[in-house]
């Protein structure tokens, strides 16, 4: 039995509203295993994206986690001090974000922002760095990285801008990364490229992937387990072809069918889509059953 | 075989781009659209698809009227709508009508749904205040909403029923081509599928011809008749969408397809290789589109590359 690399227990994140408090997630628990890619999905609102924050210990007030732990290497990073987990982070967990534009420094070179992990978390000087960022770039298959280092990042697509998030969120090789919605802003080739290169180098270097995301498909070409969260719980969780398969959960099942599949219309006709508002009867009844199957270990 | 409701010939539009330094010398044109030539039937719904950039958008706005064609000429019923004998607005209106990607930035938030549409009524003529009333109940009801939620403003709405206002809007003139400008991608999975499925009563209703801009193959799969996929301005196939879809014969439409994320095949992404991008300042290369199966064209150029591959 190997030690999961994220064990996130009973979280329970809330805001205070006057004398009680909102709950935002309800006792959410799952593990990523080393070098395993773990997908979130769920609508907006349903808490995966302040799930991963609260991972990466960036929740802003008036956000506050009042309940469960969140491991990771051994240690529970809801206590860890701030200075510890500012050495954690951009090194042993790495983040990507949904709109990279907004995430880039744009006063700053690519590779001087991509450098900047190599000083802050290896120490290295400035002309140390340089040559490791354009190495980061060539392995995120950026085209003349040499050049590329020196473009601002208005200067670049969004597909590259991506690359460049990419490049420097595994700089420092982390252990996790995490990626939220990292695809949702560009075009469907673009997407296909970034996220073959997002699988292909985790697959290469081990690192563990929590990807996050509202869309089905994406998540079922990137994940080995998929947990879906509604309403701030997750509702259902299991190996990505089993979930896809035979979803158990009733909001699962309406998530698939309100989706036009590919194909589905040459195979059966044009059906009518699913209305998950037609299938559940009453949406607040919907946490009130989980269907979590454990992971399985690996059997060679 | 029914006369084409909208005929699209030979449309380009292109747009000078400003060149460097301070006096902006080497000015350039910019090929958005490059000779785009279609027509869409009563009670059609022809997909056009592309990725950012390639003048999708452009084309419709030309359709809408709100982007004057450079070349080319677009014919409403046999009649041009561009140029000297060109319709006004407000009988343009009566004929085609958009519904926008995002419906909150496309109503106006400081007026009750009401008012967003019982204004183009009454600009076009029906002050009568029951007849206004009545068809604003009947096609709230229509469209999924309450008579009564008319009297609420956009932000008490949420994104779907927004939605459903927005095509409200499209709709109340009767117009008989209403253009979907990414109508579902701002909304979540499970809304999507409410839409689409309205979308479809509608155009059953109402015998709606849809011209739909979209980058989700997905969707237009399922809700098309024919397939337009555009590329760097130009189109590159057209066909049915079982054409499109079963038998693709453009490598820009294989790509497209290949790309789609499909919860049905786990694990598997493919990113087909770059096919270079035609240069958009270069005036356009003479080739046209060739009829590879009864309605359905490729452009020849990718033939040509194709059986020298």
């Amino acid at each position: 039995m190997t030690e999961p690399l994220l064990d996130v227990r009973d979280l329970v994140l809330d805001v205070p509203h006057g004398r009680g408090s909102l709950p935002i997630l309800n006792r959410v628990s799952f593990q990523i295993h080393p070098g395993e890619a773990y997908g979130l999905v769920g609508e907006s609102g349903s808490g995966k994206s302040v799930t991963s924050l609260a991972i990466m210990g960036l929740l802003k007030k008036p956000l506050r986690v009042s309940g469960g732990r969140i491991g990771f290497q051994g240690r529970d990073l809801l206590t860890l001090p701030k200075r510890e987990m500012r050495k954690l982070r951009g090194d042993r967990i790495a983040m990507i974000f949904q709109e990279p534009m907004t995430a880039l420094n744009p006063l700053a070179t690519v590779g001087r922002q991509i450098a900047e992990m190599f000083m802050l978390h290896q120490g290295k000087s400035r002309a140390e760095a340089a040559p490791l960022a354009v190495a980061a770039l060539e392995s995120v298959k950026v085209p003349n990285a040499d050049r590329r280092a020196r473009s601002y990042p208005h200067e670049m697509s969004g597909g590259l801008r991506q690359r460049v998030m990419i490049a420097m969120a595994l700089a420092c090789n982390p252990d996790l990364l995490i990626a939220d919605e990292p695809t949702t802003a560009l075009d469907v080739t673009v997407q296909a490229e970034v996220l073959r290169l997002i699988k292909d180098l985790c697959a290469e270097r081990g690192t563990a992937v929590l990807f996050i995301s509202h869309d089905l498909g994406v998540i079922a070409s990137v994940c080995q387990r998929v947990g879906v969260m509604y309403a701030g719980c997750l509702v259902e969780e299991n190996e990505t072809a089993a979930l896809f398969e035979t979803p158990r959960h009733d909001y699962t099942r309406g998530l698939l069918g309100a989706l036009p599949r590919l194909g589905s219309r040459a195979a059966q006709g044009r059906q009518r889509l699913i209305d998950i508002d037609s299938i559940i009867a009453d949406r607040s009844r919907l946490t009130e059953t989980r269907f979590i199957t454990p992971r399985r270990e690996e059997t060679p | 075989m029914t006369a084409p409701l909208l005929e699209v010939d030979d449309l380009h539009v292109r747009f000078p781009v400003a060149g460097t330094g301070l006096t902006g010398r080497g000015k350039r044109l910019l090929h958005a659209v490059n000779g785009v030539s279609f027509s869409l039937a009563k009670g059609e719904c022809l997909s056009i698809v592309g990725e950012s950039g390639c003048g999708k958008s452009t084309a419709a706005l030309s359709i809408m009227g709100l982007q004057e064609p450079t070349e080319g000429e677009i014919r409403f019923r046999g009649r041009p709508m561009t140029g000297p004998s060109a319709p006004t607005r407000m009988e343009r209106a009566k004929a085609v009508q958009i519904v926008f990607q995002d419906p909150y930035a496309s109503l106006n938030p400081r007026q009750t749904v009401w008012r967003s549409l019982a204004d183009p009524l009454r600009l076009h003529g029906i002050t009568a205040k029951s007849e206004s009333a009545d068809r604003i109940a009947a096609l709230m009801r229509s469209v999924g909403l309450t008579p009564e939620q008319a009297g609420r403003f956009p932000h008490e709405f949420s994104g779907g029923q927004r939605q459903r206002i927005g095509i409200a809007r499209a709709l109340i003139l009767e117009p008989e081509i209403v253009v979907l400008d990414e109508p579902v991608s701002a909304l979540d999975v499970s809304i999507r599928a409410q839409i689409i499925n309205l979308l479809l009563d509608l155009q059953d209703q109402f015998g709606l011809s849809y011209l739909m801009i979209s980058h989700d193959l997905s969707v237009v799969e399922h809700m098309s008749d024919r397939v337009m996929v555009m590329y760097f301005g130009q189109l590159v196939e057209t066909g049915s969408w079982q054409q499109i879809f079963a038998s693709p014969a453009h490598p820009y439409t294989r790509r497209l397809i290949a790309a789609i994320p499909d919860p049905a095949h786990f694990g598997r992404i493919s990113a087909e290789p770059f096919i270079d991008a035609p240069n958009m300042f270069a005036p356009p290369a003479a080739s046209d589109l060739t009829e590879i199966a009864p309605g359905h064209f490729i452009r020849r150029t990718a033939l040509e590359g194709a059986a020298r591959a």
